[in-house]
C-alpha cells in the first residue's frame, strides 16, 4: 500500500482541521482529505458553544449553565463539559489574539448583518468593539452594492431588540471603480492594498472610505461596517480607519462568501502546515475496505478509485448541508461508511408542520460514544478505529441551539487525541 | 465528477429503443425529457448552483479584472439566459482562462468548466468572424502543435526567427501576440526522434506497462522531461509505450476551438485505447494533458472508448505514488542538497494533486521543496500570450513571483510547461519538472 498514514481525516471544515491538529499534536502522522476547498468561507467566523437556553429558547448568558438541560443523546452530554473546554483551549491556542472571548465563560453578544444579536463564545478581534452589551452610540455603514447588509434596516432591527445604545444606519458608495455585482473579496483586497484611486492626487481606498464615513458621523463613538475590511491586513485597515474617524471601528459578520470565515480558514491551514499535517483537496472519499476495522478508505480520483491506508480514521464530512449525511425519499444515510443514522420510520415524521417548529431532521446524524465512535442500531461501535466529528454527528440542532462550532471543537479535540492515543 | 448529462457511451440507454428492448432493466430508462435539448443538457448542473459565490471569490481573473463577471455568470446564469431568452453568449467568456479553479471549490459540484467550455465553443461558432485577426490568431495559438511541428524541422532557425525583435513587434501589432515574452526554444531533437533512435522501450514487461502521453511540449520543447519519465518508469520495471498522438486539446478548449480539439481527441483516443487493450495505463507528464484526458474528454466528446481512457489516465508522479514505494526508493538514493520553489498548476490542483510533489521531495534528505502559495500563475496556456491579456496575466502571477522571491530556493519547480514559462518570465529562475529531480535521484 503506497499511501499510508497513522490518522486519516476525511473533511476539511472546522471540525476536520482541528481534529487533524489534535491528532498531530498527539504524535501521529496525519493526512487530511477534503473533497473541495474548505467551506469555512460560508461560515460567519463566530465560534458559538451554546447560545440558546434549551428550555426557554431565550439567549443564554453562560453556555455551560445550559448543558444539563440538553437531551441525553446530545454530543455535549455524551462527551461532557471537559471536552468542550478542551476544544475551546485548542482553538484559543491556535488562533491566539486573533479571537476574543477566552477571558470569560460568558457569551458575548455580536450584532450580525441581519440586525440580530448572536450569543457566541469566541469572536474575531475585528468584531470586538461592536458588542451589543456596550452602551456606545453606534453608526452602521452599508455599501450600495452589498445588498446583504442594509444598514438602516439592521439598525432598526437592533433598536427593536432593545439594545442599550443608540444606533443609526447609512448606505454609501464604496470608493473606487467596481462592478455593480462586485465580490466582497475584491473590496477587501482594495483596502488591503490601499490602491490609489485612478485619478491622480486622490487618496487611497482607506482614506477615501474614512472621508465618506466621516461626513455622516454625528457624535457616534463606534462605526460598524460589513466584514470586508481587508483580508490579510485587516488590523492595519481598521486601525487607520479608526484613527481617521476618531471612533472605534468594527466589522459586522456577513453571509457567504465570508471574510472572517476565509481568515479563519487561512489561520487553520497555517496551523495544519505548522503541525506537519499532509493536506489533499480536490477528490471525494466514496467508500472503504474492511470489516470490524476500516483498513483503507477509497478516494475517487476523476473516474478512478485509489485506496488510502490508515490506523485511525476521523469522519468530518458535515451534515445534511455539507453532504456528510445524505437523504432520499427512502431514507437518510451516511454515504461513505454506511453508519447508522437514527430516523423515524415514516418520512412524514421527519419534519413538523411549522417552519420554526422543533424539526426532527435537524438532529439527524450519527450517534457517538464518549470516544466519538459512531454506534450502530444496537448501540455497538460501528468500527473500532472510526471516529466522527462535527456536523456529521446527530442528536443536536445547531441552528436552534447556536452550538455548531462548539460541537465541532469538542468532538474534534476528543477524537484527534483519542486517535493518536490508539496508535 | 459533475452531475451534468454525459454523452451516451454506447452502453445502451438510447431512449428511443429503451422501452422496447426487454434486455434493458427498468432503472436504466432515461427520464422523460421535459426540456428538449440539443447536445449536452447542463440543466442539472445549473440547478445545483445555489449562488454562494465561492467560485467568484476563487477566480483569478475576476480578482484582478473588474470587467470580468466571474464563473457564476459564465456558467449557470449565462446558461439560463441562453435557454430562456436565446441571449447571445457574452464576449467576456473569452476572458476566462480555463484554469478550472471554480470546479475545485464549488460545494455543489456544479460542472462550471464544462459550462464555460461549452459556452466558449458556442461563442466562437456563432459570434466570431472566422476572417477576423482574433480568430486566426487564436486558431494559430491553440494549434500550437502545428507550429511546433513546423519549427522542429529547422529548430535552430526557428529559435532565432521566433524571438527576432522586429518580427515580434510586428506580431504584436498585427496579431496581438505579446512581445513581452520569450518564445520557448525548440529542441534540436524531438522526444519522438530520440525514442526512435534509442530503439523504443528497453524494458519488456507484459505485467507492468504504461503508455506515455507526452503531449506537444515534452516532444518539441522539453524532451528532457520525456526522457526523465522513460528512465524513471524503466527504473521501476515498466515497459513504456509511446502511441501515436496529437495535442491533448487544452489550448483548443480555452479558445473555444472544439472541432479542432475533437479531431485531435479522435487520434488520441484511438491510440491510447489500443494501448490500454495491451494492458497499459496512460500517464502524462503535463498536468493539463492528464486533466484533458480525464475530465474534459468525457465531458465534451462522445467517442468510442473515451470513458475507458479517462478511467485509465494518471499523472506520472501520481501513478508512481499509488503503485510503487517511491518514498522508500528515494530514501536509499544519493542526491545533492538542493531546494526548489514549487508551484502547483491549477490543473494539478483540480486533480487533487497540488501537494504531492512537495510531500514527496520533503521526504528526501537534503532536498527541500516549498510551496509558493495557491495562486494561479496567470499564464494559463495561450491566455497570457495574448497582448490584451498580458497585464492581467502578470497581475495574477504577482503573488507567485513574490512568494518565489521570498523563498530561499533559486530554482523553481512545476509540472506545467506554461506555468514554468511564467515562473521563469517573472523571476528569471531556471525551472525543473519533478520527474527530472526523480531521474537525478534514482537513475
Amino acid at each position: 500500500m503506497a499511501i499510508s498514514d497513522d490518522v486519516l481525516v476525511v473533511g476539511g471544515g472546522l471540525a476536520g482541521m482541528t481534529a487533524a491538529v489534535a491528532a498531530a499534536r498527539g504524535g501521529a502522522r496525519v493526512r487530511l482529505l477534503s473533497h473541495k476547498a474548505s467551506t469555512l468561507r460560508n461560515a460567519s467566523g463566530l465560534i458559538d458553544v451554546l447560545g440558546t437556553d434549551p428550555e426557554s429558547g431565550a439567549p443564554l448568558a453562560d453556555p455551560f449553565d445550559g448543558l444539563d438541560a440538553l437531551p441525553g443523546e446530545h454530543p455535549y452530554r455524551i462527551l461532557g463539559e471537559a471536552a468542550i473546554r478542551e476544544g475551546l483551549d485548542l482553538f484559543d491556542d491556535l488562533l491566539g489574539d486573533r479571537y476574543l472571548g477566552s477571558h470569560t465563560d460568558r457569551n458575548a453578544l455580536v450584532p450580525t448583518h441581519g440586525g440580530t444579536v448572536k450569543p457566541t463564545a469566541r469572536y474575531p478581534e475585528s468584531t470586538g468593539s461592536g458588542l451589543a452589551s456596550s452602551r456606545e452610540r453606534t453608526l452602521l455603514v452599508g455599501f450600495e452594492t452589498i445588498t446583504d447588509f442594509d444598514a438602516p434596516l439592521a439598525a432598526a432591527h437592533l433598536e427593536n431588540a432593545g439594545v442599550p445604545f443608540e444606533v443609526r444606519g447609512v448606505t454609501l458608495p464604496f470608493p473606487g471603480e467596481f462592478r455593480a455585482d462586485v465580490r466582497v473579496t475584491r473590496m477587501a483586497h482594495a483596502l488591503d492594498e490601499d490602491r490609489e484611486a485612478p485619478v491622480d492626487g486622490r487618496p487611497g481606498t482607506r482614506a477615501a472610505l474614512a472621508e465618506r464615513v466621516s461626513e455622516h458621523l454625528d457624535g457616534e463613538e463606534r462605526v460598524g461596517l460589513p466584514a470586508l475590511l481587508g483580508d490579510e491586513r485587516g488590523e492595519e485597515v481598521r486601525e487607520q480607519l479608526s484613527t481617521r474617524l476618531g471612533t472605534d471601528v468594527f466589522e459586522v459578520p456577513m453571509g457567504p462568501p465570508s471574510l472572517p470565515g476565509l481568515r479563519l480558514e487561512d489561520a487553520l491551514e497555517a496551523a495544519l502546515h505548522e503541525e506537519g499535517v499532509r493536506v489533499e483537496s480536490g477528490n471525494p472519499v466514496v467508500g472503504y475496505e474492511g470489516d470490524d476495522r476500516v483498513e483503507t478508505v477509497t478516494v475517487e480520483r476523476v473516474h478512478r478509485e485509489v485506496p488510502y491506508e490508515a490506523e485511525q480514521v476521523i469522519l468530518a464530512t458535515g451534515g445534511l448541508v455539507g453532504k456528510g449525511i445524505r437523504s432520499s425519499r427512502s431514507g437518510v444515510c451516511e454515504p461513505i461508511f454506511g453508519c447508522h443514522v437514527p430516523q423515524p420510520e415514516d418520512r412524514y415524521d421527519w419534519f413538523s408542520e411549522g417552519v420554526f417548529d422543533d424539526q426532527p431532521f435537524a438532529r439527524f446524524g450519527l450517534r457517538i460514544d464518549e470516544g466519538c465512535r459512531p454506534l450502530d442500531g444496537r448501540g455497538e461501535t460501528e468500527f473500532e478505529n472510526l471516529r466522527a466529528v462535527g456536523a456529521v454527528c446527530g442528536g443536536y440542532d445547531s441552528a436552534r441551539e447556536k452550538s455548531a462550532s462548539g460541537v465541532s471543537l469538542a468532538t474534534a479535540a476528543t477524537a484527534g487525541r483519542r486517535a493518536a492515543e490508539c496508535l | 465528477m459533475s452531475d451534468a448529462y454525459q454523452p451516451d457511451d454506447g452502453t445502451g440507454t438510447d431512449p428511443a429503443t429503451a422501452n422496447t428492448d426487454p434486455d434493458v432493466s427498468a432503472d436504466e430508462y432515461d427520464p422523460v425529457e421535459v426540456f428538449p435539448t440539443e447536445g449536452m443538457d447542463l440543466r442539472p448542473g445549473a440547478d445545483s448552483c445555489y449562488k454562494c459565490s465561492t467560485c467568484d471569490t476563487e477566480c483569478p481573473v475576476a480578482e484582478v479584472n473588474d470587467e470580468f463577471p466571474g464563473p457564476k455568470f459564465q456558467g449557470p446564469e449565462q446558461w439560463r439566459l441562453k435557454r430562456n431568452e436565446d441571449t447571445d453568449i457574452d464576449d467576456s467568456v473569452m476572458k476566462c482562462s480555463n484554469c478550472m479553479r471554480c470546479d475545485n471549490v464549488c460545494p455543489s459540484s456544479v460542472p462550471l468548466s464544462q459550462m464555460h467550455n461549452t459556452a466558449r465553443g458556442l461563442y466562437v461558432e456563432e459570434r466570431m468572424d472566422t476572417l477576423s485577426v482574433e480568430y486566426v490568431r487564436n486558431r494559430i495559438l491553440s494549434n500550437y502543435r502545428t507550429s511546433a511541428w513546423l519549427a522542429s524541422k529547422l529548430p535552430r532557425t526557428a529559435n532565432v526567427a521566433m524571438n527576432f525583435g522586429p518580427a515580434r513587434w510586428l506580431m504584436e501589432r498585427t496579431f496581438g501576440i505579446t512581445a513581452e515574452r520569450e518564445f520557448p526554444a525548440f529542441a534540436t531533437q524531438t522526444f519522438r526522434e530520440w525514442w526512435t533512435e534509442r530503439g523504443g522501450a528497453r524494458v519488456p514487461n507484459h505485467e507492468k506497462r504504461v503508455a506515455y502521453f507526452h503531449g506537444c511540449y515534452s516532444n518539441y520543447n522539453t524532451p528532457e522531461v520525456g526522457k526523465a519519465l522513460v528512465r524513471v518508469f524503466e527504473h521501476f520495471g515498466y515497459q513504456v509505450l509511446v502511441p501515436e498522438q496529437g495535442c491533448s486539446g487544452t489550448p483548443m478548449f480555452a479558445n473555444g476551438m472544439l472541432s479542432d480539439a475533437k479531431r485531435h481527441a479522435e487520434t488520441n483516443v484511438e491510440g491510447l485505447v489500443e494501448a490500454i487493450g495491451d494492458g497499459a495505463d496512460v500517464i502524462a507528464s503535463c498536468t493539463s494533458c492528464s486533466m484533458a484526458l480525464r475530465q474534459e474528454y468525457p465531458e465534451l466528446f462522445d467517442l468510442h472508448g473515451i470513458e475507458e481512457l479517462a478511467a485509465h489516465t494518471y499523472e506520472a508522479l501520481e501513478y508512481l505514488r499509488i503503485h510503487e514505494d517511491l518514498e522508500g526508493a528515494l530514501r536509499e538514493s544519493e542526491v545533492d542538497p538542493q531546494s526548489f520553489a514549487y508551484h502547483a498548476p491549477c490543473h494539478a490542483r483540480n486533480q487533487g494533486l497540488a501537494t504531492q510533489a512537495v510531500e514527496l521531495f520533503d521526504s528526501i534528505d537534503g532536498v527541500t521543496a516549498t510551496d509558493v502559495g495557491d495562486s494561479c500563475s496567470g499564464i494559463s496556456g495561450t491566455y497570457g500570450w495574448k497582448a490584451e491579456n498580458y497585464d492581467v496575466s502578470m497581475a495574477i502571477g504577482e503573488e507567485m513571483f513574490e512568494h518565489m522571491a521570498d523563498d530561499e530556493a533559486e530554482v523553481g519547480m512545476t509540472e506545467c510547461p506554461t506555468c514554468a514559462m511564467q515562473m521563469n518570465h517573472g523571476t528569471g529562475y531556471e525551472i525543473r519538472h519533478p520527474l527530472q529531480v526523480l531521474e537525478a535521484a534514482l537513475c
